[in-house]
């Protein structure tokens, strides 16, 4: 391909130069860390910290049947297929609808981008503020429609809140890759069907949407990430994982268990199922890139 | 020619402006609640107008001395977020230009493996290795530093990997030309790589901006002092429901400081993301 004739510099030292700030970065702050992880999952330490012994997979074993853990893997599973579903299902609507209009495009989208910018942890904030039951209005609202409203207290609304801002969060996003991905649908295709009788409804079942699989299942992987990883500010700003258990997801574990509660080798263990989670995750997310875009 | 029409251009003005009341109610909300007292904000339902107490908070918030988080004021903590965002902005771009330059444009042992090894780092987000990142952090002696704040979220594979992408799509025969005309690697980076590589960088910068502000587990790892951290986790500080003392409009002001400074960088530089964005992630 076309790096074997690439032209290129024939300096020996300087390309090691160039490269050196970002590997020791890397060495020093990802991979060393990273190992060390790996090493302390297969190692028990007694709770003052002045033995370790070798337990090999011993402490995965523990993880693994610990119900609180496989509670926090139910409740990373359930917040994440709600919260992938719902932020993409509301932002293919709106951005079926913003291919349609003519005027006032730009603006809609510039309206559309803002949640983007705010942090994970400020969109928990926000919808915090608006349903918390001391001073929030709309849930003074629920309130006075005679249901009773506590997130604070009940497992499934808070469940329901911390999905709602996390979605609300990643609508953006989605928004602009599913308005990007209907950009790139030839308009011939949908006259031709047009043509042929097709409604509205049954050219966007079967010519746009299954058009847009790729984007839709690019923006699956990524919103799985983003439910999985970038929501720990969500959860440790508006239910710290409860009440009781019911919102606590794996990262928001593994920060609590080691972090907080210092116990070391569960947490390691933890991190490194995370990783091969992530491993998973992104080498679905560059098979599928891979195939669209051309690496030399 | 699909047939205009009216009626479902109708319906799909109306469907997305229910969906930018949606999107920026909570914000819009959160200003109204950041104009009113305190007392007010506690009484249930809240006006739909912003009150009369804008500037009352507002200078409450930033001069006033108070809605200190542990004796620290709202603008030491947004100068922290700013430091934050911009160096990680910043060095983020530098430090991945300069490694894509290498890869694209140099031959060397071992030049495969380190692009993978900086690809890889893609599979270790902090949140995988938050216990053994910190103690490396301590012994470094970094907690409670900028440069700790900073540094080590510097490497980025996706950066990396947008610019590689971008420099193999530069034809060989500039290179070639540049090297005729006696120009030596460093000329040709400043002289045609940089300006070519212009549209990209504004691009990043506002994703990567964007991502420095918006970061929650790092500074909460990485910072014990109240002043060393930045507005998000200081306001996570601030919020207690069960304190009756929490100066909710002053939360409010300091949510609203938070979140405006990257609204306004993502809708002023709107060209750029929206393109950055949608071409990064391919």
């Amino acid at each position: 391909m076309a790096s074997s004739t690439r032209v290129t510099f024939p300096n020996k030292l300087l390309p090691y130069l160039l490269l050196a700030p970002q590997l020791a970065i890397t060495a020093i702050f990802f991979y060393w860390p990273a190992s060390q992880a790996i090493y302390q999952s297969v190692l028990r330490e007694d709770p003052f910290g002045l033995s370790t012994q070798f337990v090999g997979l011993g402490n995965f074993r523990r993880v693994i049947s610990d119900p609180n853990y496989l509670n926090s893997l139910h409740v990373t599973v359930v917040f994440s297929i709600a919260t992938a579903l719902i932020a993409m299902a509301l932002a293919l609507l709106l951005a079926v609808m913003a291919d349609k209009v003519i005027r006032g495009k730009g603006i809609y989208r510039t309206l559309m981008i803002w949640p983007y910018a705010v942090a994970p942890a400020i969109a928990g904030m926000l919808w915090l503020f608006l349903f918390n039951p001391s001073m929030g209005t709309l849930a003074y609202l629920i309130r006075s429609a005679g249901y009773n409203w506590d997130p604070l207290l009940n497992g499934n609304q808070a469940m329901v809140l911390v999905v709602s801002a996390a979605s609300w969060k990643q609508i953006s996003y989605n928004f602009l890759f599913f308005v990007a991905g209907l950009q790139s649908i030839p308009k011939s295709l949908i006259e031709a069907a047009a043509i042929d009788g097709a409604g509205e409804t049954k050219r966007f079942w079967t010519i746009i949407f299954p058009l847009l699989a790729p984007t839709t299942f690019f923006l699956l992987v990524v919103n799985t990430v983003y439910a999985f990883f970038d929501t720990f500010g969500i959860i440790h700003a508006v239910t710290s994982g409860g009440p009781g258990k019911a919102t606590e997801t794996l990262v928001y574990k593994v920060y609590n268990d080691g972090f907080v509660n210092l116990i070391l080798g569960d947490s390691a263990a933890q991190s490194v199922i995370l990783m091969v989670i992530v491993i998973a995750l992104t080498a679905i997310q560059f098979r599928y890139v891979e195939r669209k875009v051309h690496y030399g | 020619m699909i047939q205009n029409n009216p009626i479902g251009r109708l319906i799909a003005h109306i469907i997305l402006i229910i969906g930018i009341v949606i999107v920026a109610f909570p914000i819009y909300y959160t200003f109204v609640a950041s104009t009113q007292s305190l007392q007010e904000i506690l009484r249930p339902p809240l006006s739909l107008l912003p009150g009369s107490h804008f500037w009352e908070n507002y200078s409450a918030a930033l001069f006033g001395g108070v809605g200190r988080i542990g004796g620290v004021g709202v603008d030491r903590l947004l100068f922290n977020t700013i430091v934050m965002a911009l160096a990680i902005a910043v060095g983020k771009i530098v430090i991945s230009i300069l490694s894509a330059y290498a890869i694209v444009f140099f031959r060397f042992p071992g030049r495969m493996v380190f692009f993978w090894l900086i690809f890889i780092t893609l599979m270790l987000p902090v949140e995988v290795r938050i216990l053994p990142t910190y103690k490396v952090m301590v012994d470094l002696g970094l907690i409670d530093t900028y440069t700790g704040l900073t540094l080590p979220l510097m490497a980025s594979a996706t950066a990396t990997l947008l610019f590689r992408q971008f420099f193999m799509t530069i034809p060989g025969e500039l290179v070639e030309a540049a090297r005729v005309d006696g120009a030596g690697p460093w000329r040709f980076f400043k002289d045609i790589l940089l300006p070519l590589s212009k549209t990209n960088i504004a691009a990043l910068f506002v994703i990567l901006f964007i991502y420095g502000w918006t970061q929650y587990l790092w500074p909460l790892l990485m910072t014990n002092r109240n002043d060393m951290t930045t507005i998000v986790i200081g306001l996570r500080k601030m919020i207690s429901f069960a304190d009756a003392d929490t100066e909710w409009h002053l939360v409010m002001v300091t949510c609203i400081l938070a979140i405006v400074p990257p609204i306004l960088v993502v809708v002023l530089m709107q060209r750029w993301f929206v393109r950055g964005l949608v071409e990064t992630e391919k």
